[in-house]
């Protein structure tokens, strides 16, 4: 461990630092290990990677930044965290559209090396105008300029003639990391051993992991002597319920939420998708689990990826899909087919701004309507929502299991803002799990029914390839109940929408009730990854001396079977959405409830002092 | 695997309980007979079998067979069919489906099922025009088909199907006739036992929108004139008197007669796994050229998606070992919170 020979460290309930630089400069990685660092400090932890869809936009420009907010805190947290204490930023692009993200008073790290003319034009700075001579940014903020650049190249060149000027020009991110982190009293040991064995031991470069380790050295040396901080400052470690945790993004959750439900099931998962932003990495993450009965396929199209999906599963297996919105666009007509043949299929929608392409890489939860609705005919599916990163895991596994239960496909919904975010998550016992129940279809001496229904659930059996005496066939033509041959009758059509629709209600009695938290006149009620942000809006709310309720639905087709008492015992209803107002929609139409919806359509979470203004502005008779 | 006795079936123990709804006379009609008599005698086990469709009337096919099946939607069941491949690779999968579900719609699947060689066995009942919706053009109709859609003639050049198959990395190729029964069986239980993608096209008759269409290739008297046989390793010859040929003149193919200066061993030897012969053959067209029946390439070479799908997976077993779950989830970088 490095000591420092300071004054005691001032102490914070919880910090939020932002770091920024180009998408070449490395900046997901050095926010990625200071989150490690945190973690390992001890404290609870929230944060949310703010990337552009260009993979190498050219250098020096504003859509080129690439930025990393973490939240870390002595108390329990659920959000990255609204304007942060601290910004790095590695170049005048990162400074100009992050400036905005920074608190009153808040600490501004730049690269001094980098505000130069040439920059200042790339970004759209006016000529002769240096943003970090301004008055009035000076009088906001306090701005540390660190000529990063010369430093990291004089702490690396001494002794290292043959390494090249570029490989320690890339090591300026963990020179940045190691003042940060000494400013915040975070050891970078742990830092240091992951540099080793990335580069030392998975690529062989011993030489790359010796510069990097002396970059994040001579960072936080120069944090120690440079005094150009007001302090150090700490944050306590958080009181977390005791355990093992790991750091977890919500897409990691999906991968080995899936992989034990696959475990669960005891059957394959065919994993076909087709690359999709922010979906992709559940893709990635999966092709690396054939060991664990795990079987992905790169569909040619988004269509072929649900079609194999549910081949897969009309063969026995668990057919799953991942995509985004305009990728469940496409797959609307094939999930109807799941929906008519009755087969399970799971369809993972992590949603991402729209219409149409929108903004791939940032988050919104406008996806709601298209995944109830959004197919020909009367064509429900089951439908269920994570409300953040760790929640995935157990809610896929959820998907499965509902799926398999009604014979239908599920929509399971989580958000870029969730993918892509991370937060600690308490490990948990597989062996404690309990597993999925799977009934298949075995011969009797009845002549076998392809769409006879069982009683308790409503759905049909499920019958394999391969089984003798179980020949049947299936399609997207109405099916006559029992027999499943093909019918046009008026009646039995009524009857099957009926028993389609039914099926789903039936999980009501296998999904929990809505649970409420707090308490007042007055409930808070969300879906999704507005989660960290309600409960946080919530907290600010009591502190501020207005008690407010909340509760987040999971599960939102079919709703939990208290949903309606629960709405019915306050007096009023507000909620956030990063929509306009589409669960709200469903809400006040199914339970005639007026409900109070603030939206929220600028692709990022709510600020959650905002949203603690907002309802505060509700409950006092505000109009939304 | 010598003691294992192969099931033996009669035809009609494929029929299902469903009346047939295509019109009288339909081209599909004999499709489906050959269909039950190639399932009877293949060898399969009934429930090994899943015949797998599109939209159309074609599509119809897997209610009228005994086995496990799937009606899917349009254009779409080449997916389908590779999923189920790839959960259960000792299944015989048939596509069955026409020119608007497989190269119209559904032509980015076709293509792709094609190229990854996933071992399943389509059969285009390619009738150049939609017939369910009602008789518009399709885009294996020539151009200038007049149709409801089309009252001033189409303006599309139509798609060949052939051609397609062999340019997306089809490993085995051919083409036949809906009123050869013999050709067709022979051709479909080839290709069943094909490991990879069999492919193919069959002419069928619409008797309703598209009457006579290939009545240059189909009757007894025109056959013989206007389509060429295929048959390995030997010249290709053709005509009712068997007295006309294709030779090889250059870059070029040309008909010669041979009752004059040309014999036999003057003309073009078919050869079934030579790809840049079978893409020339495949752009013969009526009436300049016999139309070529039967098989036009086979590479029995390639492995199919679906054993190697599974081959990686057992490999990648081998190599991890057991594989532990809570290890996996578990990470490498943990903290514990006392």
């Amino acid at each position: 461990m490095i000591t420092t020979k300071k004054d005691k460290p001032t102490s914070l309930p919880a910090v939020s630092v932002r770091f920024c630089g180009d998408s070449g400069d490395g900046m997901q990685l050095t926010g990625s290990h200071f989150t490690d660092e945190v973690a390992l400090a001890g404290n609870d932890f929230a944060t949310a990677p703010d990337f552009p869809a260009e993979i190498r936009a050219p250098r020096g420009t504003t859509f080129g930044v690439s930025g990393y907010q973490v939240q870390f805190s002595s108390n329990e947290i659920h959000t990255p965290g609204d304007l942060v204490n601290a910004l790095v930023a590695m170049n005048p692009a990162g400074f100009k559209t992050n400036l905005e993200y920074v608190q009153p008073g808040g600490i501004v790290i730049v690269n001094e090396d980098e505000f130069n003319k040439s920059n200042f034009k790339k970004c759209g700075y006016e000529e002769g105008y240096n943003p970090l001579d301004d008055e009035v940014i000076n009088a906001q903020y306090k701005i540390c300029r660190v000529p990063m650049s010369r430093l990291t190249r004089e702490s690396l060149t001494n002794e290292n003639d043959d390494i090249s000027v570029k490989d320690i020009d890339r090591c300026r991110n963990m020179f940045a990391l190691g003042i940060v982190s000494w400013l915040y009293s975070r050891e970078i040991d742990s830092t240091i051993e992951k540099l080793q064995n990335y580069f030392g031991k998975v690529k062989n470069k011993p030489e790359i992991a010796a510069l990097n380790e002396k970059a994040i050295k001579a960072g936080y040396y120069f944090g120690e002597t440079a005094e150009l901080f007001p302090s150090q400052y700490e944050v306590a470690p958080a009181k977390l319920k005791a355990g093992e945790y790991r750091r977890i993004s919500g897409n990691e959750a999906i991968v080995l939420g899936l992989t034990t439900a696959a475990t669960k099931v005891n059957k394959a998962i065919v994993y076909a998708s087709y690359p999709i932003t922010p979906a992709s990495d559940v893709l990635h993450g999966l092709a690396r689990l054939k060991q664990f009965g795990i079987r992905t396929f790169q569909a040619e199209d988004e269509i072929a990826a649900v079609m194999v999906a549910l081949g897969a599963s009309f063969t026995g297996d668990i057919g799953v899909t991942g995509t985004s919105g305009p990728g469940l666009a496409l797959k609307s007509e094939a999930i109807g087919l799941g929906v008519m043949m009755e087969l399970p299929l799971i369809v993972v929608n992590i949603q991402r701004a729209g219409p149409s392409t929108g903004m791939p890489t940032k988050t919104e939860q406008s996806d709601l309507l298209q995944t109830m609705f959004g197919r020909s005919g009367e064509c429900p599916v089951i439908v269920v929502a994570a409300s953040s990163p760790g929640n995935c895991f157990h809610m896929v596994i959820e998907a499965v299991r509902l799926s398999i239960r009604a014979m239908c496909p599920v929509i399971f919904l989580s958000e870029g803002g969730i993918g892509n975010a991370a937060e600690p998550w308490l490990i948990p016992d597989i062996s404690k799990m309990p597993d999925i129940e799977v009934k298949h279809a075995v011969v009797t001496d009845e002549e076998f029914l392809p769409y006879l229904r069982d009683e308790e659930t409503g759905s049909r059996p499920w019958a394999i390839p391969g089984t003798p005496g179980l020949e049947h066939r299936v399609g997207g033509l109405e099916k006559q109940d029992g027999t499943g041959s093909v019918s046009y009758d008026h009646e039995n059509h009524a009857l099957m929408t009926k028993y389609r629709a039914e099926k789903i209600q039936k999980l009501k009695d296998v999904i929990p009730d809505l649970e409420v938290e707090g308490s007042g006149d007055t409930l808070i009620l969300g879906w999704g990854g507005t989660r960290g942000s309600i409960l946080t809006a919530a907290t600010m709310l009591r502190d501020r001396g207005t008690e407010v309720a909340t509760a987040h639905l999971h599960y939102i087709n079919p709703f939990p079977k208290n949903l309606g008492d629960v709405l019915k015992s306050f007096d009023r209803i507000i909620m956030p959405e990063m929509n306009n107002g589409q669960l709200q929609m469903l809400i006040r139409s199914q339970f005639l409830v007026d409900v109070k919806g603030i939206h929220n359509n600028c692709g990022r979470s709510f600020f959650v002092e905002e949203l603690a203004d907002e309802i505060e502005s509700l409950m006092n008779g505000g109009n939304a | 695997m010598s003691d294992v006795t192969l099931p033996t079936y009669k035809p009609k123990e494929f029929a299902t309980d469903q009346d047939v709804r295509w019109c009288p006379g339909c081209g599909d009609y004999a499709v489906l007979t050959a269909m039950k008599k190639m399932a009877a005698d293949l060898g399969v086990k009934r429930e090994d079998f899943v015949f797998v469709s599109g939209i159309g009337c074609a599509a119809r096919f897997p209610y009228y067979m005994n086995t496990y099946g799937a009606h899917t939607i349009h254009g779409r069941s080449p997916a389908f069919a590779t999923g189920v491949k790839i959960a259960n690779p000792d299944l015989e999968v048939f596509l069955i489906s026409g020119d608007g579900d497989l190269f119209s719609i559904g032509g980015n699947h076709t293509m792709h099922a094609l190229r990854r060689n996933i071992d399943i066995n389509i059969v285009l009942l390619n009738n150049k025009i939609y017939g369910l919706t009602k008789g518009q053009y399709s885009p294996t109709s020539e151009v200038g088909k007049v149709t409801k859609s089309t009252p001033h003639g189409s303006l599309d050049e139509p798609i060949n199907p052939i051609t397609i198959a062999l340019a997306s990395g089809g490993t085995f190729v051919a083409r036949t006739i809906d009123v050869d029964v013999k050709g067709l069986n022979a051709l479909i239980s080839r290709g069943a036992q094909h490991k990879g993608t069999s492919f193919i096209e069959v002419y069928q008759d619409c008797n309703v929108f598209n009457h006579q269409t290939w009545f240059y290739a189909t009757q007894k008297d025109t056959r013989p004139e206007n389509t060429i046989e295929l048959e390995h390793g030997k010249p290709l010859v053709f005509g009712t008197e068997r007295d006309k040929g294709i030779r090889r003149n250059g870059d070029i193919v040309e008909v010669v007669s041979l009752n004059g200066e040309f014999s036999e061993t003057d003309l073009l030897v078919h050869d079934e796994n030579n790809l840049a012969q079978a893409f020339l053959l495949s752009q013969l067209y009526h009436p300049e050229f016999p139309e070529p029946m039967g098989v036009f390439y086979v590479d029995d070479s390639r492995p199919s998606y679906n054993d190697q799908l599974h081959s990686q997976v057992d490999a990648v077993k081998e190599k991890h070992g057991e594989a532990d779950l809570q290890k996996l989830i578990t990470g490498s970088s943990t903290w514990t919170v006392e």
